[in-house]
């Protein structure tokens, strides 16, 4: 039988070719049926694409590298669903591209974080979070208050996630740079537009500066709408399309 | 023949000329017509590089090739390499120690005004200087070295083995810079953007080729063991890279990129990739390593031939299954959470019965480890490759992985495979190679060693008990409840109970890149002694492969 591996050991295209078939496999079995098997994203009501200021969030979260430090993944363990809210469902992250669920938890998880702080204390947080948490290990991002929001290319973002087959409509993809604007402006001639092409999307000037339209108005909308919109009251745990 | 190999060579230099060409144009029209400043400034970067390259290609023609008479092997991109693997090792325990010491003392080391010091940002660059640099290098000095002995045969491509490396090192500038910038992928270990990528692949591709085209002028009829792990690592690293990064950039002339999977899909893809960075990169790799130097320093052929194919069969089978384990109680189907556990549980067989194969090369060397630092460096590492690959399978459990998860003892874990396995195993043959390389007769200093090693393995023991104590009281605390049955603890208060660990941590980075220092000035004063050359009869190939 030993004789039988002078093969590989003989012949370098072999030795290639028996690697590539070996190491195919588990990633085969494992991720190519996440895409065909239905019950692999819940049916739930009350996830939607990001408006595009919260893309613009998210872009931030990303560049600033929260995801090593947050997770947004609450566990189905007591402890969990105790301290953050409801586990997180893979529906939640249907438009996640990339997913942010995270790998530890220097700072606490995120997936709920939406709504449970005002944006005043988001904004003193993230300037210097141990003005308001003295214990924080957290480095400050002031500078977010000081950039604007680059929206030149909003469109490109939104047609970008369109093509990866994320829902924008032509409308929404053709207003994506005011609709930008707008989200953080109450008072913008678009607002009310704004609000119809994203119903439920909240629409407020995050940052306490309502001359300008900064990285951390984006990062404060991004932050207070994860978790948020989901609808738990039309989400059956035991349904059987919901078990896996 | 001396005619044939000057075409041979004219050809690879068009060839990388004209990679040349055209990349520096691509950059020059990125770097006009950049969407953001941070893209134009990658691009500025990478146009200066082209054109030293350019510039080098160009000097190199006119000189004609540097070959070294004394030897029947190309050396000169090893030594380049060892240099290489030494900077960037030191660079990357460097801003580890800076963002160990960033959690453990936040009031002293943020600094308002520059945001590119945040830890989101160095954590990255750590990461990626520490595997892609660091270990990067080894791996591709190590295995260019080990080809050619234990093929007999000299580098194959030309000016190629040069284009890898040079390419490589190009890489890691595009990545580190491109942290500092703010740019990346948000996806861990596989954070370079989408054109850093597409670079790498082309350079990937060229490693492959030079390593294949070496096997293939081979003078032995067998395969040695040690190339068939280095295959399997850059065969395996391809499939991954490739899979991992396909992404939808915004615009062709900006860095942000939308990965082409999302949620759940893309949560397992990146985690496939990411153990596999461990599994290949950071294994396979190694072991590669393992298998020739350890037999070579000890002067034993390896313990067992038919336990070196099991092992590595096993090994490269069953380790791409284990991602799942990386998302155990998340929104992943269970199926796949049971499938990455049982497959990581199974993983630790073959991990073990490599680990045996390598230590039992020893069988009747073993007084050497008291008198030969180096070979006991390699052997350690062994060893904690042994502890690190029966604790991963263990936190793979599920009820242990509820614990373990999201605290630092995966950080601990981490590191006790990469500082002791990883680190260990590249020191070792660090030092086998550079008195190989530049023809010494020994090291310029043992004693040196010795502190390099105990200090290295003291920081080690510091980092991980450190991690391990921090880890478990953190998941502990989270889910402790007082006697009315409500939490017990905030979220901050297990912050703030994370310090004395921090700091014990940090110290144990410190020792060990203390270390890394001596081990740097123990190998440039090796490199340039004045001693007359020593040319060694034992620049054969390795006798390890078992008789049929």
């Amino acid at each position: 039988m030993w004789k039988f591996h002078r093969w590989f050991e003989r012949h370098s295209l072999i030795l290639v070719v028996g690697i590539l078939v070996v190491v195919s496999i588990g990633g085969l079995v494992q991720i190519t049926p996440l895409f065909f098997i239905e019950s692999t994203i819940e049916e739930v009501e009350g996830v939607r694409p990001y408006t595009p200021l919260e893309l613009a969030g998210r872009e931030v979260y990303i560049r600033e590298g929260c995801y090593v430090c947050h997770s947004q993944m609450v566990r189905p363990l007591r402890d969990e669903v105790e301290r953050y809210g409801h586990y997180s469902l893979a529906a939640e992250s249907m438009y996640d591209h990339p997913f942010q669920w995270g790998s530890k938890r220097t700072g606490p998880d995120l997936a709920r974080v939406g709504g449970r702080y005002s944006d005043e204390w988001h904004r003193a947080h993230l300037e210097n979070p141990r003005s308001v948490v003295p214990e924080s290990v957290m480095p400050p991002y002031a500078f977010l208050a000081r950039a604007d929001v680059n929206t030149a290319l909003m469109g490109n973002h939104l047609r970008a996630n369109r093509f990866l087959r994320v829902p924008y409509s032509d409308e929404q993809v053709a207003s994506a740079a005011i609709d930008a604007r707008a989200q953080a402006e109450p008072l913008n001639a678009h607002a009310y537009d704004f609000e119809q092409r994203y119903p439920g999307a909240a629409v407020r000037d995050f940052d306490g500066n309502p001359q300008r339209v900064t990285e951390m108005d984006a990062l404060i909308a991004y932050l207070q709408m994860l978790g948020a919109g989901i609808d738990f009251d039309t989400y059956q745990a035991e349904a059987p399309e919901n078990t896996r | 023949m001396a005619s044939m190999s000057r075409q041979r060579g004219g050809l690879d230099a068009w060839a990388i000329g004209a990679i040349i060409v055209a990349c520096s144009y691509f950059a020059l029209w990125g770097a006009a017509n950049a969407t953001d400043s941070a893209f134009a400034i990658q691009m500025w970067t990478a146009l200066g590089a082209f054109l030293l390259g350019g510039a080098l290609l160009t000097g190199v023609l006119g000189r004609g090739p540097a070959a070294d008479p004394s030897s029947r092997y190309e050396n000169g991109v090893i030594k380049a390499g060892v240099v290489a693997s030494m900077f960037w090792g030191i660079a990357g325990f460097l801003v580890g120690v800076i963002i160990a010491a960033q959690l453990a003392f936040p009031n002293v080391l943020y600094f308002e005004e520059w945001g590119w010091t945040n830890f989101g940002r160095l954590r990255p660059l750590h990461t990626s200087a520490v595997i892609f640099a660091f270990g990067g290098n080894v791996l591709i000095a190590t295995s260019f070295y080990v080809v050619q002995r234990t093929c007999r045969a000299r580098l194959a491509g030309g000016l190629w083995p040069w284009f890898v490396f040079w390419g490589y090192q190009l890489f890691i500038v595009m990545a580190g810079t491109g942290y500092l910038l703010g740019i990346t992928q948000g996806r861990e270990y596989a954070e370079p953007p989408w054109y850093t990528d597409l670079w790498l692949t082309l350079v990937w591709v060229a490693y492959l080729l030079v390593f294949l085209g070496t096997i293939w002028k081979r003078q032995e009829k067998h395969i040695y063991v040690a190339n068939w792990f280095y295959l399997a690592f850059i065969v395996t690293i391809a499939m991954l890279h490739i899979v991992n990064n396909m992404a939808a950039p915004v615009s062709l002339s900006g860095w942000f990129s939308y990965s082409l999977f999302s949620g759940v899909q893309d949560a397992l893809t990146q985690w496939w990739y990411g153990h596999n960075a461990v599994g290949f990169f950071l294994t396979a790799g190694f072991l590669g390593i393992m298998y020739y130097f350890i037999p070579k320093q000890a002067d034993r052929p390896v313990y067992s031939y038919r336990l070196s194919i099991i092992h590595f069969w096993a090994l490269i089978f069953l380790y791409i299954w284990a991602g799942p384990h990386h998302l155990h109680y998340t929104a992943l189907p269970q199926w796949a959470q049971t499938l990455g556990a049982t497959f990581s549980i199974m993983l630790w067989m073959p991990s073990w019965g490599g680990m045996i194969n390598g230590l039992m090369t020893l069988s009747g060397a073993w007084d050497k480890l008291r008198t030969d630092p180096v070979l006991r460096m390699l052997v350690v590492s062994v060893a904690f490759y042994g502890m690190s690959t029966f604790e991963g399978p263990v936190m793979s459990i599920r009820a242990v992985n509820s614990l373990s998860h999201y605290t630092d003892w995966t950080i601990g874990h981490v590191h006790s495979g990469a500082l002791g396995w990883v680190g260990f195993v590249s020191f070792g043959a660090l030092y086998c190679l550079v008195p190989w390389l530049w023809k010494k007769k020994a090291l310029f200093s043992n004693g040196l060693v010795e502190w390099h090693f105990w200090l290295s393995t003291i920081g080690i023991v510091l980092y991980i008990t450190s991690m391990w104590v921090a880890g478990i009281m953190q998941g502990l605390m989270w889910r402790a409840y007082n006697e009315f049955g409500f939490l017990e603890y905030s979220f901050v208060e297990t912050v703030e109970a994370m310090n004395p660990y921090y700091i014990i941590r940090a110290l144990g980075g410190t020792l060990f890149l203390l270390g890394a220092l001596i081990m740097a000035y123990n190998l440039w004063r090796t490199a340039t002694g004045k001693e007359p050359a020593h040319v060694r009869t034992a620049d054969v190939p390795a006798q390890a492969v078992a008789a049929e």
